[in-house]
């Protein structure tokens, strides 16, 4: 009989998944089954091409329908899958069916975190994590409305960079005392406040919200300072949480994501978890951790791909993630978390472009390189080939980043 | 739709049609050719969709920007017509393209 291989969750890496099989060898049936009415599409232009719209609809998709047809891959839309039966190898529908799997992936993603407050159910008031969402969202831009963005974190600063370029007013309110505070050192988010404001954005920080006004739609944002911004829209982008109902109640060990060895299996050997979702190890790294990122999801996924073909193809890469407002490029190499010196390349005060390399006990872990697309890369190859190199160097402009290489 | 031509390092040829405004990276990702990874999906951030545009070629291709010139600088082994593939727009002039893949995009 065919085998069938079942892909809960149709984002990137469903889709990096369900390719991925084709590619190791997979002869039986794939299908996919997600939970939006859209074939896979990519989320990073979300909140930069496709909200300012020089991306539309299906140029976010991952691939035409077209693609899925020709590797025999189905993609089943709108299906909620409510349970599984690992003893009986079954997934349970919304719609009532219930289908049958010799391999199980889950890629289900992470979904936006939700908070709790007065008027938050007002018309206007929006989170910012699917394709619905930003329709949404579209509907209410135009040079004479007001918007409050809720979370001063990379999605709330790309939004606010697009919305402001096409003429919004925006107020972004971040709780914590700088923005991007949980990802970057106080240098790099001194620089994204003083972008945004040249741009047009006000940023203020150290504020909680505490009520949305408005009488069936929003009218206004007030915190807990008495500060009261006036408001036609607002958006909350303050992080994701992990998808990991389905894997818990099916019984699968669950920490801050599905849990997963580097071959991104789970403890049931027909179970597998890419992507957004899971807690994952990283022997570079030296811990295990979960990862909100599009290159995660496409490797890690090529992993599980493997291990559902009986294959051993362990998933070992660097993070690395990017941010586009205006016109910085932001790449970031590694990631900073426990370091205890930055270092900075270029001029931060007066420029669009430089580089804080952060390090630990004189190792690199991690750089933020804005409009650096060469110190990127090398940065990337730095933490690779784990090379050392003298902070002075990193800090002297008159040093070719290529020669860090040597 | 235009067609076009990717070679691998190691010689395998593939020929692809990809849809007038789609990227030549997105036609080697839409018919799993292994020598372009994409780990970005084409928003110019990771250079692992570099290729070399045949000779012939380059000029209907035209010259990489300025981030994709710098980024190109770093990637592994650059020759005087490398491209990210994910920037080359299928446009029907380049109808018969041909690019090269490298060995490796890391």
């Amino acid at each position: 009989m065919t085998q069938r291989a079942i892909i809960v969750g149709a984002g990137q890496a469903a889709a990096q998944l369900a390719f991925g099989l084709r590619k190791c060898g997979w002869g039986g049936e794939i299908l996919i089954l997600g939970d939006e009415p859209y074939d896979p599409y990519q989320r990073p232009p979300l909140s930069k091409e496709f909200m300012s719209g020089s991306k539309c609809e299906s140029e976010v998709l991952i691939h035409s329908s077209s693609v899925y047809e020709k590797y025999n891959i189905g993609v089943r839309t709108g299906q909620l899958v409510t349970a599984i039966n690992r003893h009986n190898k079954t997934v349970n529908l919304d719609n009532g069916k219930v289908l049958s799997y010799d391999k199980l992936a889950l890629c289900t993603g992470a979904q936006a975190r939700r908070i709790v407050l007065p008027g938050i159910d007002l018309k206007g008031v929006h989170y910012l994590r699917t394709l619905e969402d930003v329709k949404s969202i579209k509907r209410y831009i135009s040079p004479s409305t007001r918007v409050v963005i809720i979370g001063g974190g990379y999605i709330g600063l790309e939004t606010a960079a697009v919305l402001s370029q096409l003429g919004v007013s925006v107020t972004v309110l971040e709780m914590q005392d700088r923005v991007l505070a949980r990802v970057t050192a106080p240098e790099v988010s001194e620089f994204y406040t003083r972008v945004h404001t040249e741009e047009g954005v006000s940023i203020q920080t150290g504020v909680s919200v505490n009520t949305i006004e408005g009488e069936g739609r929003v009218k206004a944002v007030c915190c807990d300072n008495g500060d009261y911004y006036q408001a036609d829209f607002v958006i909350i982008g303050v992080g994701v949480i992990p998808n990991v109902e389905l894997a818990e109640s099916c019984g699968l060990a669950v920490d801050n994501g599905i849990v997963v060895n580097e071959f991104a299996c789970t403890e049931d050997i027909d179970i597998v978890s890419a992507g957004d979702c899971t807690n994952h190890p990283n022997s570079l790294l030296g811990y295990r951790l979960r990862l909100e990122s599009v290159p995660n999801a496409i490797e890690q996924a090529k992993t599980a791909a493997a291990s559902m073909c009986g294959l051993a193809k362990a998933y070992v890469a660097y993070p690395w993630f990017w941010s586009d407002q205006y016109d910085l490029k932001l790449q970031i190499a590694g990631l900073s978390q426990g370091f205890d010196q930055v270092v900075v390349r270029g001029d931060r005060e007066n420029t669009r472009s430089f580089v804080a390399w952060y390090l630990k006990q004189g190792k690199l872990l991690a750089a933020d390189c804005i409009n650096r697309p060469r110190e990127f890369m090398v940065a990337k190859q730095l933490l690779v080939k784990g090379l050392g190199v003298d902070p002075l160097k990193l800090a002297d402009e008159s040093v070719d980043p290529k020669t860090f290489l040597i | 739709m235009p067609l076009i031509h990717y070679i691998e390092a190691d010689g395998a040829e593939y020929e692809a049609e990809v849809a007038v405004g789609s990227s030549v990276m997105q036609g080697a990702v839409d018919n799993m050719i292994d020598g372009i990874l994409a780990e970005c999906g084409g928003a110019c951030s990771c250079a692992t969709c570099h290729c070399y545009v045949d000779e012939s070629w380059f000029d209907k291709v035209g010259e990489p920007g300025t981030t994709e010139k710098m980024m190109l600088e770093m990637a592994v082994d650059p020759q005087p017509t490398s491209r990210l593939s994910c920037q080359i727009k299928v446009t029907e002039e380049l109808d018969g393209l041909v690019v090269r893949l490298p060995a490796s995009q890391y």
